[in-house]
């Protein structure tokens, strides 16, 4: 079973197929998706009718590329915001939370811990209908009583960030957590023996310290953000993140325009996920 | 405490309670209250059990709900099967570079959308799709052959999205397995089935209960993968929440189902723990 137990060939090259089997069956679906974004064809199946850029630079119907489809490119652009916005929020919120329970013990810490964790257990549409019911009954209070129209509590961007940064908070708050908790408290110690004050101590100590883990943390909620579909369902308004401009694009019938929109996105987040590793080597 | 960490206390817990309450705890209030609300008259309401009964009384809602319980309880048990062996190679056969290459491949599928994911999955499972060409080429098959919108179809797409939450703790708990335990089992006797049951399955009951967990609570909570892949009988409970929500417009009856379904979670989630004697914190802190 381990290598220093002998075991039978014939095992052996069974469990090898297995394993090589198991990985061509996690690469299959993406290297289809990404070798049909060059099919000169309007459809992203069989025949191989040849090898074509339309799909991304072409700008006449009916091969209209990714660079020239306003609608897609507002999508991305969309996403981006969102995902900054959550990833801003949720990097700010989870580095508070992280200091909180690393650093304070205090009556309630174990049920607030227990609370921080459950929205990774509520599932996602579910948040999303809940965060729709609440904004909209505080709306329609605020209309009902001062004629108060809150545009940003009707289904839109602004929903859709909160939707996605109150799950989004939990992940970064574990990220943030796990490295200040390898933080030598000694070395704060001794700033503020050098004269500095809590802020400053914690800002050229502390801070340092956990940088590779908020770069993480945001890289990881960015990612999070920009792929999130159930949360963002419920929530949507006018303004549609690529996921669901792509599902709405989909479910019209497929083109490998959106082939090459999520070539596109795998090249993008594989830089994301790169850049990440790299700085948590340093 | 002293007044400067009282105010620093303060200052950290209050972006928490901001977050748990008005996001958390407050909206899922409101959805429970919102669904033991009926309409009785032209903008007056009731308290009432209304849409549990609707729940209850029309057949469609009760038998989606069981079998969206029963197919994702499925979806979990197959991703572990599946995963645990690669798991193992992972963390105790494959050694150095290639243990690392291979975790790293196996987030890699991850980093992109679901929706991508099921994009691929239509794209090889349709009557034009690849293996449907294959086997035509093969001779396997006459004409096109469909294999997609049906159970299979989704439960292959739903073992995919899910994977990546099973394997990656599965690895970790198996790497902390020291070698020398499982030659010590070899050593006294045991047979390779022995072994796996008495040594290696019991150190990974964390990971399997982690993976578990998150893998069951993604597969309930799916919307994309039976919209896309499952067929017309293949409904599944979030699409309904989704058409009283969205389509209907019946939010009462949508959040009586949303409850549900948060009901449903927490119920096997809990279970799940105490079966194994897992706490929340343990298991989610370390995944």
């Amino acid at each position: 079973m381990i290598p220093s137990m002998p075991r039978p060939l014939a095992y052996r090259l069974i469990y090898g197929a297995y394993v090589t089997l198991f990985f061509v069956y996690l690469a299959l679906p993406l290297a289809v998706v990404a070798v049909f974004a060059f099919n000169d064809s309007v459809f992203p199946a069989l025949p191989w009718e040849g090898f074509t850029w339309n799909w991304f630079f072409g700008d006449a119907r009916p091969q209209i590329g990714v660079f020239h489809e306003r609608r897609i490119l507002r999508a991305i652009g969309t996403s981006v915001l969102v995902g900054a916005c959550v990833s801003a929020l949720s990097l700010v919120v989870g580095t508070s939370n992280a200091f909180l329970f690393n650093r304070y013990r205090f009556r309630g810490r174990g049920l607030l811990y227990v609370l921080m964790l459950l929205p990774l257990v509520i599932p996602g549409i579910v948040l999303g209908i809940s965060i729709l019911v609440f904004s909209s009954t505080v709306a329609n209070a605020a209309w009902d009583a001062w004629e108060w129209d809150l545009v940003a509590l009707r289904p839109g961007l602004v929903l859709v960030i909160l939707g996605q940064f109150s799950f989004i908070t939990t992940i970064a708050t574990l990220v943030i957590s796990a490295r200040l908790q390898k933080f030598d408290r000694s070395l704060e110690e001794a700033a503020l023996n050098l004269g500095a004050g809590r802020l400053t101590a914690v800002r050229t100590v502390t801070l340092p310290f956990l940088a590779p883990a908020l770069v993480g943390a945001f890289v990881v909620a960015f990612l999070m953000s920009f792929e999130n579909f159930n949360t963002t369902l419920m929530l949507v308004g006018s303004d549609a993140p690529l996921t669901i401009a792509m599902f709405d694009r989909l479910k019209e019938g497929s083109t490998p325009l959106l082939n090459a929109v999520s070539l596109l996105l795998m090249l993008g987040s594989s830089v994301l996920a790169l850049t990440m590793i790299v700085f948590q080597r340093r | 405490m002293r007044a400067g960490t009282r105010l620093g206390f303060v200052l950290l817990i209050a972006p928490l309670l901001l977050w748990l309450v008005l996001l958390i705890v407050i909206p899922h209030v409101d959805l429970a209250l919102l669904s033991l609300r009926e309409r009785v008259g032209v903008g007056e309401y009731a308290v009432s059990m209304a849409n549990y009964r609707t729940f209850l009384d029309e057949p469609l809602y009760l038998w989606t709900f069981l079998r969206t319980a029963v197919m994702a309880v499925l979806a979990t048990a197959i991703t572990l099967v599946i995963g645990f062996p690669v798991s193992f190679y992972i963390a105790k056969i494959a050694r150095g570079r290639v243990q690392s290459a291979l975790f790293l491949l196996c987030l890699v599928p991850f980093w992109v959308s679901e929706l991508v994911r099921t994009f691929g999955w239509m794209i090889l499972l349709r009557e034009t799709g690849l293996i449907s060409g294959l086997l035509q080429w093969l001779g396997l098959t006459d004409g096109p052959v469909e294999m997609l919108y049906n159970d299979a179809a989704m439960m292959v797409g739903l073992v995919y999205t899910s994977m990546l939450f099973m394997v990656v703790p599965l690895v970790t708990t198996l790497e902390s397995l020291d070698d020398g335990i499982i030659e010590a089992g070899y050593d006294l006797g045991g047979s390779g089935p022995s072994v796996l049951r008495e040594i290696i399955i019991p150190h990974a009951v964390p990971g399997i209960v982690a993976g578990s967990i998150v893998v069951f609570m993604l597969s309930l909570g799916n919307y994309l993968t039976p919209t896309m892949l499952g067929g017309k009988d293949s409904l599944w409970f979030t699409e309904l929440i989704y058409s009283q929500f969205i389509v209907r417009f019946n939010w009462e009856l949508g959040a009586a189902f949303g409850f549900l379904l948060l009901v449903l979670s927490s119920v096997i989630v809990w279970a799940m723990l105490r079966l194994t004697g897992q706490t929340l914190e343990k298991t989610m802190g370390s995944a």
